[in-house]
This record gives C-alpha cells, structure tokens and sequence, in this order.
C-alpha cells in the first residue's frame, strides 16, 4: 500500500465528517431490518405505510389491499420516529458521546425539557414539493431507499438494483441543478 | 390477522427504534447532509446505504439456513423479489426527482420528525398527498395489479 499523503488527502475531502457516524449509522438500520426479519420473515421497507395509513381513511382498491398490513406498518413508523427521539435525548443531547460520532453544523439545534432537538434549514418548499414527488415516485416505483436500497438490495434483486440506480442517478442531477441555480439551502 | 403472536407488534416497534436511531445518529435524517452527499460535497451516504444493505444481506442469507419458519408468523424465510416493468424506472426518476430536491425520503423523514425536526412535516404532507394521488389515480384508471410486498 502507498501511503501517499496526496491521495489521503483527497479521500478525507470526501468525507468532510468522517466516516464513522455513517457506517455506525448503517450498521443500525441494517441490525433493524433483520431484528424484523428474523422475527416475521417480513422484509420492511418505510414506503409503504404511506399507502397502507390512506386505508384508513380512503375506500381506494389500491390502499385497501394494504388493510392486513397497516397496523404493524403504523407500529413500525412509531418505532422510527421513537428511534429518532431516542437519538436526540442521548447523542444529540451530548449524553452519550463517542469518537464514532462527528456531531455537524447543519440546522439549527434547539433545547425543549433538557432534550436537543434539532430544525432543518432547507426551505418547506423544497421539502412539500420533494415530499410530494417521493409519495408518488416511491409508490409507482415499488419501494424507496429503505425497500430498494437496503432490503432489495441485501437480497441482491435485480429490479431493486436498478430502481436504486435509477433514483440515486437522478437525485444526484437533480440536486446539482437545483444547487447551480443558487437555490440553498 | 386476529391470531397474530403477542410480541409481532413489540418486536416491530423494536426494529423501528434501532431502524430511527441509526437514520439519527447516520444524519440521514438530516437533509441538509443528504443533500451535500447528491451534491459530491460528503459521501458518507454510501456508507449508511450499503452499510445497512451488508448487514441486511447477510441476515437474509444466513437466516433461511438456521431454521425454516420465523418464530412470530410462521412464516418461510424467503425472498419476496418484486417484478421489474416500465414502473421501476418511471417511479425510481421521479422519486428521485423528489428526493434531490428535498433531500429527504420516507424512512429518514419519519426520524427526523423524532428529532425535533417540525419541518419535515411539510415533506410528511407532500408524501401523503402524492401517495394518495397515485393511488386514486391508479385505483380508478384501471384494475390494479397484485400487491408490491412490503416496502
């Protein structure tokens, strides 16, 4: 191995923060995923249940076949949003600390009954219209980062495969030109 | 299903937590860092996907060997693959259409709510809105076809 201290310097570029967070991150919804599928033999993905909630409000065919599943769909996002909580009372909040983790500055970090919390940036346009793309991409394209990308993926599907191909290449040109349009954040 | 095993639902809301707490403590709930790895300014990304993809492959390889059926359902440890057409990549672009404009999808978005984040109620209601317009317009367009399994 040649440790040239040029080409060092050009991965570190790449991962400004590290890279201990992400992989340790990974790793986590990983270990969740299979917590599930060891349990119930059921890959999960997080798209779904945006389908699977309307039947409970919408006679809709396309979202009453999701009658079976909505429940432990709505228990799966609960322990997601949970999950996002229970970061922010430990880590975010400086409870926990560890070398793995580079906190970033991104956001704005505000305090309620001793717990860190944290706002995006991005502006609520970006995000409805985005939101709104997603809710209809995902569904019409049978799954999303978490279906395709980590479940689809782990059992080496092809169709997931180039689905996240597809959205990944995509995302990428579309955030460049919305980024060289001088929209930020 | 009525006969459902008493620990199905806690074991899910398990899975949910390790599932949120790994998109919060990754900044994938953050879209602001989604954003700067679409835009080539950190890759760390690459690293939650696949890292998580790894992890998840090699539960669902190892998995149908130690035994036949999942404890909670009785179910077979298969691969439930979904069919590939035209859908995949109509949907795949404009998915990612949305997801590079707003650096968010719905996994990471439902964390991010977690982490104090009440903007990322506009992105919920946009994913609402689109899912349930796709919906009606597929419910009622034509005869749906069979359902897409479970992501």
């Amino acid at each position: 191995m040649v440790a040239d201290p040029v080409v060092l310097q050009a991965v570190a570029d790449l991962f400004p923060s590290g890279i201990g967070r992400y992989a340790v991150g990974g790793l986590l919804v990983g270990l969740g995923t299979v917590l599930i599928y060891a349990g119930t033999g059921i890959p999960a993905g997080a798209s779904t249940f945006l389908e699977s909630t309307l039947s409970y409000v919408s006679e809709q065919s396309r979202f009453q076949r999701y009658v079976g599943s909505r429940d432990w769909r709505l228990v799966f996002t609960a322990g997601i949003v949970a999950g996002g909580l229970a970061f922010a009372a430990t880590v975010q909040s400086g409870l926990i600390t560890s070398a793995l983790y580079e906190p970033g500055t991104t956001g704005r970090l505000y305090e309620v009954a001793g717990v860190t919390l944290w706002s995006t940036a991005v502006q609520p346009w970006r995000l409805f219209l985005g939101g709104v793309l997603v809710g209809v991409g995902t569904r019409i394209g049978k799954g999303c980062t978490s279906g395709h990308g980590v479940c689809g993926v782990g059992s080496a599907s092809k169709t997931s495969l180039i689905g996240v191909l597809t959205f990944l290449t995509v995302a990428i040109g579309t955030a460049q030109v919305v980024a060289a349009l001088g929209v930020s954040p | 299903m009525a006969d459902r095993h008493p620990l199905f639902e806690p074991l899910v809301f398990v899975g949910g937590l390790t599932f949120g707490f790994g998109l919060g403590f990754s900044h994938m709930a953050r879209p602001e860092v989604v954003l700067a790895f679409l835009q080539f300014d950190d890759l760390g990304l690459l690293f939650v996907m696949f890292g998580a993809a790894i992890v998840s492959g090699i539960g669902f390889a190892l998995l149908p060997r130690i035994r036949d059926a999942a404890p909670l359902t009785g179910d077979p440890y298969e691969r439930r693959l979904k069919p590939f057409d035209r859908n995949v990549l109509v949907g795949g672009a404009v998915f990612g259409v949305g997801w590079g404009l707003s650096g968010i999808c719905p996994g990471a978005a439902y964390a991010s709510l977690g982490t104090g984040n009440v903007a990322i109620l506009w992105a919920l209601a946009g994913m609402f809105l689109g899912a349930y317009a796709q919906g009606y317009w597929r419910s009622t367009a034509r005869a749906s076809d069979a359902p897409t399994g479970a992501d």
